[in-house]
């Protein structure tokens, strides 16, 4: 006994060297020397300016101005925000995509807030591309555009979501909607070997583009 | 949904063509072989026993002596994480400037990772800092793994005996586990995985402008070399409190294949291992039939189920079939780069095994999607299972089926050549009976009383059941993945432990149920390999029993099923099974 107290205190003070410390930070210096832009968080630059992570979906909402010309404020104060019709939209997040405080939407399957949350889902999404896409109905409208992602932070969005949110896009920056679906194709993440994984349109990449292509402002 | 099935066809293909090579590999770390690695290692091993002060050769150890190692061992390293998590103010890598654990959570969480459960009632990137998720868990990922393992060896080494109590070296069994199989692993896995964007380093997060003039706060931290051996110890516990769904633990269609195979490797492999050191390749590949044919079921049920998408969904007016550029299905609580075929996979591999990192919503999976799982875990990890627990669990069932099966025909039960009697049967019995047990007493308590209600998210209905039910099946199992809406932690919106507290009832019962329910049947599974170990072998004759063909694999299902079926499906019935077959919203 007296002997295996002291291997066991003697084996975990070692193992925390060695497993806790050692080998962590050796993954981190041979990854920082040979993969630092991955290792880092694949940070996407514009002008120099970082503007996100290409693996990291973010949010294309602004303030709502109001008539006074000032942000209209919620109860709690906060600014609300709407979706800038200048941008692709990323799918719905619990987390407002919060890239550093993670949570699960956790809409269970029977329950009537599900329901309700996914009406107002499809309501704004009619609200906000009916207008560009005419003979949009309900019936089309992809799930991942009105179901909330498991990440809060998901980069991407469905290529059909894409197609049908190209026609706001074409309109909104006066482009020919061939040149929109043309970037949605150029910024779409494919299978892995044409077998691993689903196709998915990455958002912030192709807004990026986008900018760079026809700049709004 | 061809797609989906072709990728499910080829995972397991490629699981399939790794179990032999693999399993080969580890019998031979078992058995003290040279291996190709042991040029590099050997001299780190030997270097480890004199730090260790350990004689392997001349210090072999009954099932008693080899329990105590384990038991001791365990209890240092449950000291050490608790006392790790406890003092994060005052400990370096902590540039979020994180406070120190509650004393409940600390309880919980120090419970889960030394029992290789990893349920988390915390959320890593709010809470803890990265030497805590280096020093105290990243460790425990290994080192609780390894137990699990070295267990399993010895309970093979008590079956094969052909003379003597002893079982090998606890210690021994340990470090060779570690230094040969789990580190290299987890050293390749890791660079991989950061060479596919899952990110490694120790900064403090960034803040970006995004395009629409906010602001988005990217967390970092030392996340792959976690990933790694997260997966590959069936460990599961996120960096992330979004676990493998968080693209910076997870990120690709390629990262997600990748990290399931970690998660199956071993568990899968043990059963050629297994085959390989009794001298029987058939015995293991029944046993591996047996674990595969349960799965597969599991696999098609959860991803049909998830194909059709939710009530919810349907009685939204929202279509969830596929079409050309959407997956269709439920797609809520999953992530568009996995989508439906590579989260319902992922689900079911996880609960198999008792690894319990998910990429996906366990909450928000359809209702028979939910019942995948929850059967999965009614199971009690023997399909795979944990890295050797799954084994060593299934073995306990394979004496249970040989004692049945030997009643049913009228002869002395054999396996292997050695008599299984009432004191082997006593102590399997034990062994089987003691997670059930551990998992109805304590979520009867949590549901009955008032003290379990602050937990539960969903209200008083049918989900809410499911909740309560799940989170002591899944901490009873060792397993860790969640409903997560339950919860046993209170945190305020802001990041840092600051005001936050445990609910004590959830975090204490929850920790309870996982010490226990991890080491009584460790040492029941060592009594039994103990009490094998001295039994003769004798040849086998006409009146033996087969345990290596598909009568005997079809048996092993079965009694499997019975046992799970029988202890929970008066408590499936009322969470999962009402949810799957109503069309009615709660």
């Amino acid at each position: 006994m007296k002997k295996d107290l002291r291997t066991g205190l003697i084996a975990i003070v070692v193992m925390t060297i060695f497993l806790g410390l050692l080998y962590p930070l050796a993954i981190t210096g041979i990854s920082q020397v040979v993969f630092p832009g991955k290792a880092n968080g694949s940070k996407l630059t514009v002008d120099g300016k970082v503007v996100g992570s290409s693996l990291i979906g973010q949010s294309f909402s602004k303030p709502v101005i109001g008539k006074n010309g000032k942000p209209v404020l919620d109860e709690e104060g906060e600014e609300v925000l709407a979706p800038d019709p200048a941008y692709f939209q990323p799918r719905p997040s619990a987390t407002g995509y919060s890239g550093n405080v993670t949570y699960f939407g956790n809409a269970a399957p029977n329950s009537v807030e599900a329901r309700e949350e996914v009406r107002e889902y499809m309501k704004s999404y009619l609200r906000l591309e009916k207008p560009f896409d005419k003979s949009l109905t309900s019936e089309e409208i992809p799930v991942d555009a009105v179901t909330q992602s498991a990440s809060g932070v998901d980069p991407h969005i469905s290529e059909a979501n894409a197609r049908i949110q190209a026609h706001r896009i074409a309109a909104v920056r006066k482009l020919p909607l061939s040149q929109v679906e043309d970037l949605i194709s150029a910024n779409t993440d494919g299978r892995f070997l044409g077998l691993l994984g689903e196709p998915g349109v990455n958002v912030l990449e192709l807004n990026i583009a986008l900018d760079k292509e026809a700049p709004v402002r | 949904m061809a797609q989906g099935w072709l990728q499910i066809a080829i995972f397991l293909a490629v699981l399939l063509a790794l179990v032999k090579p693999v399993g080969i590999y580890m019998a031979r770390v078992f058995t003290n072989q040279r291996v190709f690695l042991s040029p590099v290692v050997g001299p780190i091993e030997r270097l480890t026993y004199k730090v260790l002060r350990v004689r392997p050769d001349a210090e072999g150890q009954d099932w008693k002596a080899y329990a105590r190692s384990a038991i001791v061992f365990s209890l240092f390293s449950w000291l050490a994480l608790y006392l790790i998590l406890r003092t994060q103010g005052i400990q370096p890598f902590n540039p979020e400037g994180f406070h120190s654990g509650p004393w409940d959570l600390s309880f919980n969480t120090a419970s889960s990772f030394v029992t290789n459960t990893n349920w988390q009632y915390y959320g890593g990137e709010t809470t803890l800092t990265y030497f805590t998720q280096m020093a105290g868990l990243t460790v425990q990922n290994f080192v609780s793994a390894g137990v699990g393992i070295v267990v399993v060896v010895a309970l093979i080494r008590g079956i094969v005996a052909r003379s003597g109590r002893e079982l090998g070296n606890f210690w021994q069994d340990l470090v060779r586990t570690l230094l040969y199989i789990l580190v290299p692993i987890s050293i390749v896995g890791a660079l991989f995985l950061v060479s596919q964007g899952v990110i490694q380093n120790l900064g403090d997060s960034s803040v970006v402008h995004t395009l629409t003039g906010g602001q988005q706060i990217l967390a970092q931290g030392p996340v792959a070399s976690q990933e790694a051996i997260k997966e590959l110890g069936t460990n599961g516990g996120g960096f992330f409190n979004v676990n493998s769904a968080f693209p910076f633990e997870n990120s690709s269609g390629l990262t997600n294949f990748f990290e399931m195979l970690l998660i199956l490797i071993i568990p899968a492999s043990l059963t050629y291992t297994y085959g390989r050191m009794v001298g029987s390749q058939r015995q293991g590949w029944a046993i591996f039939s047996a674990m595969s044919v349960l799965f597969i079921a599991g696999v098609a049920v959860v991803y049909m189920a998830e194909q059709h998408g939710t009530v919810a969904q349907h009685a939204a007016g929202l279509h969830t079939h596929a079409f050309h550029g959407s997956t269709g299905g439920n797609m809520e609580g999953k992530d568009q780069r996995f989508g439906v075929a590579g989260t319902s996979l992922w689900a079911a591999i996880t609960t198999v095994t008792s690894c319990g990192a998910v990429n996906g919503a366990f909450e928000s999976l359809t209702g028979l999607g939910q019942a995948v799982p929850f059967a999965n875990l009614s199971f009690s990890e023997v399909v795979f299972g944990g890295v050797g627990t799954g084994l060593y669990s299934m073995l306990l069932y394979v004496l249970l089926a040989v004692f049945i099966g030997g009643l049913m025909v009228g002869r002395t039960p054999e396996y292997l050549g050695k008599k299984i009697q009432a004191r082997e049967i006593k102590l399997v019995s034990l062994g089987v009976l003691v997670t059930p047990l551990a998992v109805l007493l304590s979520s009867g308590l949590a549901s009955a009383t008032e003290l379990g209600k602050r937990s539960i998210y969903a209200g008083i209905n049918p989900q809410g059941f499911s909740e309560t039910l799940y989170a002591y099946l899944s901490q009873a199992n060792n397993n860790g993945s969640a409903l997560a809406g339950y919860t046993g932690f209170i945190q305020p919106n802001a990041p840092g432990n600051v005001g936050s507290y445990g609910i004590s009832f959830a975090d204490i019962l929850g920790g309870v149920v996982m010490v226990g329910a991890r080491f009584l049947p460790i040492l029941f599974v060592l009594a039994v390999a103990g009490a094998l170990a001295g039994k003769k072998v004798s040849p086998a004759g006409l009146g033996t029993m087969r345990t290596d063909n598909p009568t005997f694999v079809f048996l092993l299902i079965g009694i499997v099923i019975l046992v799970g079926a029988l202890t929970f499906f008066p408590a499936l019935l009322l969470g999962p099974v009402v949810q799957s077959l109503t069309t009615r919203l709660f």
